[in-house]
């Protein structure tokens, strides 16, 4: 990919990150990063599209150690999850031997699983030698008839914010809008109107975009395609057909709305699926866009009907997490997605991460909080901890790579980020989600592990002389 | 002796193959308040990170030199310059093993002339060893990138010495891949029991066997070998090598420092465990202590034992060279056949493998070859569970990584005790998938049984 390319996507004029002095993304430190690269957020971002081989055209590393390693679930083909990859020898880096080599694992790919298309990502060794993926995609494409895409997410292009943007700008580029929708199915009320949308950075992690799914059947909101939840290839080929597109909870593939908007006039917003008020208004977004007065009328009814079902359902378990005091630790507009998820249980938001959030995500955190919520700019694990002593948090929830971490240091931990799984979102999300709390914060560990031994509690031999006036 | 098949397709389906680079890393992480850097971009160490900490469920210190666009077409000796600077200025570490990547090796890296720059330039940080070894992931595989860091300590750290055997009752062990933190302990306790003191190199039973510490936090390892510690390895009388992958970093250690060397290529069959108490009678001159003579006892009563449901039994393994061969001696030991064997690259390992040929390959080799030649068992790390789900028979797993069982990074499979409980282990798996006859119901029978009345006709149909 050219730097001109690079700087481009880097430049989202979508992106309130965009705004302020940390315009763009932030250079890596040498011997003080962490996270990932553009590759791993290129290929995290697409590998949720079920019917497609995934081909990872580089040495062993880059594959190796990621396949089939997301909680992410596919209701039918279950191609994604098999891991395929160029595995580059030193023979091919040294002969130019990679591009053939990649010629031919996409001829193995096609003739094996037969897909409905073919992803393949570059990565830093095949970049870095000048492999010309493009050319080699676009030959096998017109040699097999099978659909061949590249993206060109090298690792050393940046981080994996940019590789979520590199994989949306494919799908612009490539895929969206190279097909028609399917026609309008019936609608499950007769009678009422199909209107169709899109969702944009749902990945329906361990299953859970599936509780909010019946809802939208049932209001009639046909989702065309999920960018990239348990989508499929022909999907993601119409999404240029939809009234409206969400973007959920990620700014990192907003370039995708942006571009819809721009090319087919799709208007775009933002929302959530975490926790009630969340589920709630986004529902009344999809409603407010779409504009029949019909649906918004029977959102407000299944709305209301919802939340009646699950402040019921919730009630024992308000009373057992009734004023337990979190540390919110996750990045961009999940900060406040969450708190009001947690609100809603009358648990008490102590500290949020706001690493990622842009300066809007912080107004509605404010204003979500107060204005003496402690917030967390930067921070290491060391920090993290020490301010979970600080605020006397009674758990901390974060991303994975964050916990064992606090197990180490003895603290209560629930998983919020994309390797958990527990699927949270929708009504009946919030159910599993009061539950897995309560495990952590109630478990009768907690003692077990932070008291001292026996044998460090007795006094020794010399204090107990001291003690009794020797 | 087994010959390697060599790969024959250009793709690799389900990869079994981890990285050198990883390997390297892992070697890292049995030294004590250690730091593994990475030289690539910064995914190849949260790659490796996430891996590692799914399949330890630990925190794991991990760093990277973060090439970026410009620093891999211009250089990036820079990167590994600052980020040496950087860890040290925050982390103090004892030691830093820098593992290159196939990135920073196609860049055309020169790891000596950074590291001399960083010595020259930054004085203060003398106290931190600096280890570099060379472990593009476009060669070789986790065991050779974990032998050539093991290699490179002793190359970069030990100090040529004439003395010996001047502490007559330590014993170097280098500890191979194949080998989890609780084979570590077994090991400590056997030379233990003989009045001898180990010296683990690298020694992961002290920093990854999942212990809690009493420091809430810690951005380097909690334990494992110290850099005093290493500096007696040529005062030792002996080098035990436990896996041929490790017998060149063995050799090396002897040219340095004398200390001769014996290489055990696993401890996982009762013949090898036998050879490691008498080479350990030999260097203590005491008898084998009798709790091991009683737990040897209970090994040969458990292989009378199971030996029903192990003998002949098909078996498919999936692993590097070392542990490939350990599995298969294991097996073969007590009648089983090893029927599919694949191993991601070459290693000395193979040399002593009873096998006719071992496939180079991936998972989607081994899943092949097992159903063609019908094997009933098979042996290999978590991402063979569903290969193994397809052809319907048990899935024992060994090796990196084992993300979906709890304590497996720590199980004990050598010595005595531990070959009994993987032999049980195997055994009761086997004997979930017993296949009853199917019920015969005679049409021309006289049985009244409420069954057997409708039976018939149903299969008349």
């Amino acid at each position: 990919m050219k730097a001109k390319d690079i700087a481009e996507l880097l430049d989202e004029p979508a992106c309130e990150h965009n705004k302020k002095e940390k315009s763009g993304c932030a250079k890596p430190m040498p011997g003080a990063s962490a996270g990932g690269c553009a590759f791993d957020g290129a290929q995290i971002a697409l590998l949720p599209i079920a019917d497609v081989a995934h081909i990872v055209h580089g040495p062993i590393a880059c594959a190796g150690s990621s396949w089939d390693n997301r909680g992410t679930r596919s209701s039918g083909p279950q191609l994604y999850r098999i891991g395929m990859t160029t595995d580059l020898t030193e023979q091919d880096v040294i002969m130019g031997r990679s591009e053939k080599r990649l010629f031919h694992s996409i001829k193995q790919a096609v003739e094996q699983h037969n897909p409905a298309a073919v992803f393949v990502y570059n990565t830093c060794v095949p970049a870095l030698v000048g492999d010309d993926v493009d050319a080699v995609c676009k030959a096998a494409t017109e040699q097999w008839g099978t659909p061949v895409v590249p993206v060109d997410g090298a690792g050393f292009y940046g981080t994996k914010n940019l590789g979520n943007r590199i994989a949306g700008e494919a799908m612009v580029k490539h895929v969206i809008g190279t097909r028609e929708p399917e026609p309008d199915p019936e609608p499950l009320i007769p009678g009422t109107k199909i209107h169709s949308v899109n969702l944009v950075g749902e990945y329906n992690i361990a299953g859970e975009f599936w509780h909010v799914l019946p809802l939208l059947d049932e209001l009639g909101i046909r989702v065309l395609c999920i960018l990239s939840g348990d989508a499929r290839f022909h999907e993601v080929q119409s999404m240029h057909r939809a009234e409206v597109n969400m973007m959920v909870c990620s700014k990192a593939m907003v370039n995708v709305a942006r571009k819809l908007q721009d090319k087919y006039g799709t208007p775009w917003f933002e929302g959530s699926f975490y926790g009630i008020s969340d589920t709630s208004q986004a529902l009344r977004d999809f409603a407010r866009f779409i504009d029949d007065p019909d649906l918004s009328q029977r959102t407000e009814a299944l709305i209301a009907r919802e939340e009646a079902k699950v402040r019921t359902a919730l009630e024992p378990w308000r009373e057992r997490l009734q004023g337990k005091r979190v540390l919110l630790y996750t990045g961009g507009v999940k900060s406040w997605s969450v708190v009001s998820a947690l609100q809603d249980l009358g648990m008490v938001v102590v500290a949020t991460g706001t690493k990622k959030s842009t300066e809007e995500d912080k107004a509605r955190i404010r204003e979500l909080m107060g204005e003496d919520t402690k917030m967390i700019d930067e921070g290491g694990a060391k920090e993290l901890i020490s301010i979970v002593h600080e605020y006397k948090a009674d758990i901390l929830i974060a991303g994975g790579r964050n916990l064992y971490t606090a197990l180490k240091a003895r603290i209560p931990f629930l998983d919020i980020n994309q390797e958990r799984e527990f699927g949270y979102a929708g009504y009946s999300g919030m159910l599993e989600l009061v539950k897995q709390l309560a495990i952590t914060i109630e478990s009768p560990i907690w003692s077990a592990v932070r008291d001292p031994a026996p044998w460090d509690e007795m006094p020794s031999e010399a204090e107990l002389l001291i003690a009794e006036g020797v | 002796m087994a010959i390697l098949e060599k790969r024959k397709k250009a793709m690799s389906v389900n990869p079994l193959k981890a990285s050198q680079t990883m390997g390297a890393t892992l070697a890292f992480l049995g030294f004590s308040r250690s730091m593994p850097l990475m030289h690539g971009s910064q995914g190849c160490t949260a790659f490796a990170k996430v891996f590692f900490v799914r399949h330890f469920r630990e925190p794991i210190p991990l760093q990277t030199t973060a090439m970026d666009q410009v620093s891999s077409v211009m250089g990036a000796d820079e990167n590994v310059v600052e980020a040496l600077k950087t860890i040290s200025e925050k982390q103090s570490p004892a030691i830093i093993g820098v593992c290159s990547t196939g990135l920073a090796e196609t860049q055309g890296c020169d790891m000596g002339l950074a590291i001399h720059e960083f010595r020259s330039r930054f004085p203060e940080h003398e106290k931190v060893a600096v280890v570099k070894v060379n472990t593009p992931d476009f060669s070789g595989c986790f065991e050779t990138g974990y032998a050539a860091a093991v290699s490179a300590i002793i190359d970069q750290l030990v100090e040529p010495s004439e003395r010996a055997g001047s502490r007559a009752r330590q014993v170097n062990v280098l500890c191979g891949c194949h080998l989890t933190p609780g084979d570590l302990e077994f090991i400590i306790d056997t030379i233990e029991s003989f009045g001898l003191r180990p010296l683990l190199i690298p020694d992961l039973s002290r920093s990854l066997d999942g212990h809690l510490p009493e420091a809430e936090y810690s951005a380097l390892t909690t334990g494992g070998l110290t850099m005093d510690e290493l500096a007696l390895a040529g005062e030792s009388c002996a080098t035990l090598v436990i896996g041929a992958s490790l017998a060149l970093a063995g050799k090396k250690l002897e040219e340095k420092t004398a200390v001769p060397s014996q290489v055990f290529p696993h401890l996982h069959t009762m013949k090898q465990v036998d050879n490691w108490f008498m080479a350990l009678s030999e260097l203590s001159g005491l008898p084998v202590p009798n709790r091991w003579r009683r737990q040897r006892r209970q090994l040969q009563d458990a292989m009378l034992d199971t030996h029903f449901m192990l003998g002949q039994l098909r078996v498919g393994i999936a692993a590097d060279p070392d542990l490939l061969l350990a599995m298969h001696d294991l097996i073969a030991a007590m009648g089983g056949e090893v029927v599919a064997a694949v191993t991601p690259d070459k290693g000395p390992a193979l040399d002593q493998l009873a096998l006719e040929s071992v496939k180079k390959g991936d998972l989607e080799d081994l899943e092949r070859q097992a159903r063609e030649h019908h094997a009933e068992f098979l042996i290999g790390n978590s991402h063979l569970h569903e290969c193994a789900e397809r052809l319907h028979v048990p899935h024992l797993r060994i090796g990196f990584p084992q993300y979906d069982y709890l304590g497996g990074f720590n199980r004990v499979w050598i010595g005595y005790r531990g070959i009994q409980q993987a032999l049980f282990d195997i055994a009761n798996m086997r004997l979930s998938q017993h296949e009853e006859i199917p019920t015969y119901y005679s049409p021309l029978s006289q049985k009244r049984d409420e069954e057997h009345s409708k039976r018939p006709q149903q299969q008349g149909v």
